[in-house]
């Protein structure tokens, strides 16, 4: 399909276009410089950007789906019917596999990483993966407590550590190195968790600075496209933030192998937490983004807190059960052998509570304190903050500062009084909204063809319903936040899959994984012990244990050239 | 008042969702109207003309309109679904969930109702003169914020799990109840004839009146003396009743239970 999207305001920060009115020219699922014979879509008065890309979100996977199991309350709403196109749908934080394509869809995003796959839980996983229509998807995949990883780490032996996560992103499909809570759910099967960076984890005897600093060597050794992603201990603790700003300095002298950060610091709006006591519960925000602002190697995703109902779900399950031992809800936790330990529970954000008021300041702080749009990624964790279709609402909380204090006037004073929220002028433009919802999304994730909108970039694009020239966001905050909930025009490679707001094509997205290959003796010596563990401690046989292609939707290995041996 | 009669025609075999009979729906709506709104059964979509004659005079706000139903409707659910304001009355049976999330106004069934009736209804009154099923104003499966107001009476007896996740609001059953009564109960008056077992598993709030006697209490009560003629939660009981705390398997219970000697 050739198309041309004429005369729209562009917003393509990889390529610094910001704003000019110009035309967008496709041709076979690709941006090419001009076309001929294409149908025409009027963009004028239009904002157009790439497709957005989601970096961190728990959309498919064992625990997506105990959360849909112990919620049958959350699947009353958002019930959608069956039309001519979708299938019937529901669910609010737990929504279905195909009501998370649709929604993405219609916020103009056209690729998705599941956050946080246990290689276990692969095939689920992927299972998962496959009915999310209209998206290009991917899975982190968690290797921060894998016996594996630990042992090889413990002993120095990185090589062969990096000769095991090559085989593991293989054997799972996944695309990138998860590392959650590092050392804390192995300690967590011992009824224990780590609480510093040099806790040492049981029998294994590592520590999570260990782990942390092995597996960004690991990462860069095999020249991975995306750094090490990375969820640090004590989320969700007061007074964690001296924890991340002792993490971050993990990454110092750690040259990446490629054109990107050396670590992403996720869902960082969990571990900006000062104070010494929930009731003196804190920001420390700002010394967050004063640390990310002078490191160039290390950057972070937000996890936005929006006030609702929802579930929270982390692989992180000493940090479930605590959360839960405060609320008194319903929870789950999960043994996953020898890799990890999820948990799951409900949470309100309720705008009375002192705790969440701040929490939701805190994101906000962290994305306006933060200088470089590029470093800091917008992300609500999905559902843990909020449930990704509500990234609208925060877009019109960052491009306006009278819209952030209309919304602090309705929630506890503790917002006022304990963040740095009140004293921020700072208001995105469309421009930073841009970086901050998907060019540097991709390029945290190396996706050389998505995220800008440059000739053979993939033809992933967003049209969105607003008039720069004629809207100031500052003050028509309910217009930005309408108009960037449902697009004028979604095109997944080059196909209107949206169009204004409704979806009106339904199509299948690829399944990016990354294939690294190491040197075959170092193979044969990883196969050696995989064979002897396997039959000793998990569950499943060695040659059951990988996913095969033909659980992905259009599957797409990313070859990698490694740095080993 | 306005009167709409829906009269039952000829039923399906199976359950017929119709959440379209409520007031807060049928006002500022004519009779033509309200014939074509949608009920479902099976996999299907159909009108509820299908199922009901409509007569009557309709009303332009649901506290003006009176819809009765003229006589059995075994297998209709989710009677008066949302209700904010405004009567309906069943002269005979109805299926699961009369009164289901109602916020309002009042609903008489002359029969028995099914399961789920009056689930987490925030206010109003639902009167049952037969039985209740299973679940009577309780929480949907997995809510753990149950019924937080409004008023439930029923004349017969009712199911198990009798005001599960009770939250607030007024559940009162005159015959007896099945086990967990007032299960997870937080706030509230739960008042019942007689109970068999489990009255007020894991409650932390509220009040529950047991009138005609329990066969087994739970050891999580501790009893705390009798008391006389006592008001509880604004109504008052006559007679003497020995009155304990609980359930003190959960964390700072607070709940006390009642039952008359």
């Amino acid at each position: 399909m050739r198309l041309i999207l004429r005369n729209g305001f562009v917003y393509d920060p990889l390529n610094g276009i910001n704003g000019e009115k110009m035309d967008i020219c496709i041709e076979n699922g690709k941006i090419v410089e001009d076309v001929k014979d294409a149908k025409v879509i009027d963009c004028s008065g239009k904002v157009v950007m790439p497709g957005g890309v989601e970096i961190h979100s728990h959309i498919a996977g064992g625990k997506v789906n105990t959360g849909r199991i112990m919620r049958p309350e959350d699947h009353l709403k958002n019930v959608m019917p069956k039309t001519r196109l979708t299938r019937a749908a529901n669910g609010y934080s737990t929504p279905s596999t195909f009501l998370t394509g649709y929604l993405y869809a219609k916020l103009g995003y056209t690729t998705a990483f599941t956050a946080a796959m246990p290689p276990l839980m692969a095939r689920h996983t992927h299972e998962e993966l496959h009915d999310i229509p209209m998206l290009d998807k991917g899975a982190l995949t968690l290797m921060g407590n894998n016996w594996f990883v630990m042992r090889y780490l413990k002993r120095g032996d990185v090589e062969l550590a990096a000769a095991f996560a090559a085989w593991l992103l293989r054997a799972a499909k996944g695309y990138a190195i998860k590392v959650v809570n590092p050392g804390g759910g192995e300690a967590w099967g011992w009824g224990r968790d780590v609480r510093n960076l040099d806790d040492p984890v049981p029998h294994f005897d590592i520590t999570p600075r260990e782990i942390i600093t092995g597996l960004t060597r690991v990462n860069e050794m095999l020249s991975l496209p995306h750094s090490i992603h990375l969820h640090a201990n004590n989320l969700g603790r007061v007074g964690n933030y001296l924890t991340t700003l002792e993490t971050m300095e993990l990454a110092n002298g750690t040259k990446p192998a490629r054109e990107r950060q050396v670590v992403q610091l996720t869902h960082v709006q969990f571990h900006s937490y000062g104070g010494d006591s929930w009731r003196t519960f804190a920001s420390e925000a700002e010394s967050i983004a004063k640390a990310v602002n002078s490191k160039d190697n290390v950057i972070v995703d937000v996890g936005q807190v929006v006030f609702g109902d929802t579930t929270t779900m982390t692989a992180d399950g000493p940090m479930e059960y605590y959360l839960s031992s405060l609320t008194g809800l319903k929870w789950s936790n999960r043994n996953i052998e020898l890799e990890t330990s999820p948990g799951v529970t409900p949470f309100i954000y309720s705008k009375r509570s002192p705790v969440a008021a701040v929490q939701w300041a805190i994101g906000l702080e962290l994305a306006l304190h933060i200088k470089d749009p590029l470093k800091v990624l917008l992300t609500t964790d999905h559902p843990n903050g909020a449930p990704f279709f509500r990234y609208p609402t925060i877009i019109a909380w960052l491009m306006s500062s009278r819209y952030r204090e209309e919304t602090m006037k309705e929630v506890h004073g503790a917002a006022q009084r304990n963040t740095t929220l009140a004293t921020i002028d700072r208001e995105y433009d469309f421009y930073e909204i841009a970086a901050v919802t998907r060019a540097g999304q991709a390029k945290s994730l190396g996706l050389a063809e998505k995220g800008h909108l440059g000739a053979g970039a993939d033809a992933d694009v967003a049209v969105y319903d607003i008039n720069p020239e004629e809207v100031d966001p500052s003050r028509d905050y309910k217009l930005v936040e309408e108009r960037f909930s449902a697009t004028s025009y979604t095109i997944k490679d080059g196909e209107i899959v949206v169009k204004d707001g409704e979806i009106v094509k339904v199509v299948n997205g690829r399944t990016l994984y990354v294939d690294a290959k190491v040197d075959s003796e170092l193979e044969r010596e990883l196969e050696r012990d995989l064979d002897y563990y396997f039959k000793r401690f998990y569950s499943v046989n060695l040659a059951n244990y990988p996913v095969q292609e033909v659980y992905l939707t259009r599957p797409t290995p990313i070859e990698v050239k490694t740095n080993v041996r | 008042m306005r009167e709409v009669v829906l009269t039952p025609k000829e039923q399906p075999p199976y359950g017929l969702i119709a959440e379209c009979i409520s007031c807060d729906v049928f006002a500022g709506r004519s009779i033509e109207e309200i014939e074509a709104l949608p009920v479902y059964y099976g996999n299907r979509q159909g009108k509820l003309g299908d199922f009901f004659d409509v007569a009557g005079e309709p009303a332009d706000k649901a506290g003006e309109l009176r819809i009765i139903i003229e006589g059995d409707v075994t297998k209709t659910r989710w009677i008066g679904r949302d209700m904010s304001a405004g009567e309906i009355v069943i002269k005979g049976s109805a299926d699961m969930y009369v009164g289901a999330w109602m916020s309002g106004g009042r609903i008489v069934v002359e029969g028995d109702v099914g399961t789920f009736s009056g689930m987490q209804m925030r206010g109003g009154e639902l009167h049952v003169k037969g039985s209740a099923g299973d679940y009577l104003g309780c929480s949907y499966r997995g809510e753990w914020r149950g019924m937080s107001g409004g008023r439930i009476v029923v004349e017969g007896n009712a199911g198990a799990e009798v005001g599960q996740n009770l939250n607030g609001g007024r559940i009162f059953v005159r015959g007896s109840v099945d086990t967990f009564a007032g299960v997870r109960m937080k706030k509230g008056l739960l008042v019942v004839g007689s109970a068999i077992d489990r009255v007020g598993a894991q409650m932390t709030g509220g009040a529950i009146v047991v009138l005609n006697g329990v066969q087994r209490l739970l050891p999580g009560f501790d009893p705390a003396g009798d008391v006389e003629n006592p008001e509880i939660e604004g109504e008052s009981f006559e007679g003497v009743f020995r009155k304990y705390t609980g359930d003190h398997a959960e964390r700072n219970a607070r709940g006390v239970l009642y039952i008359k000697v």
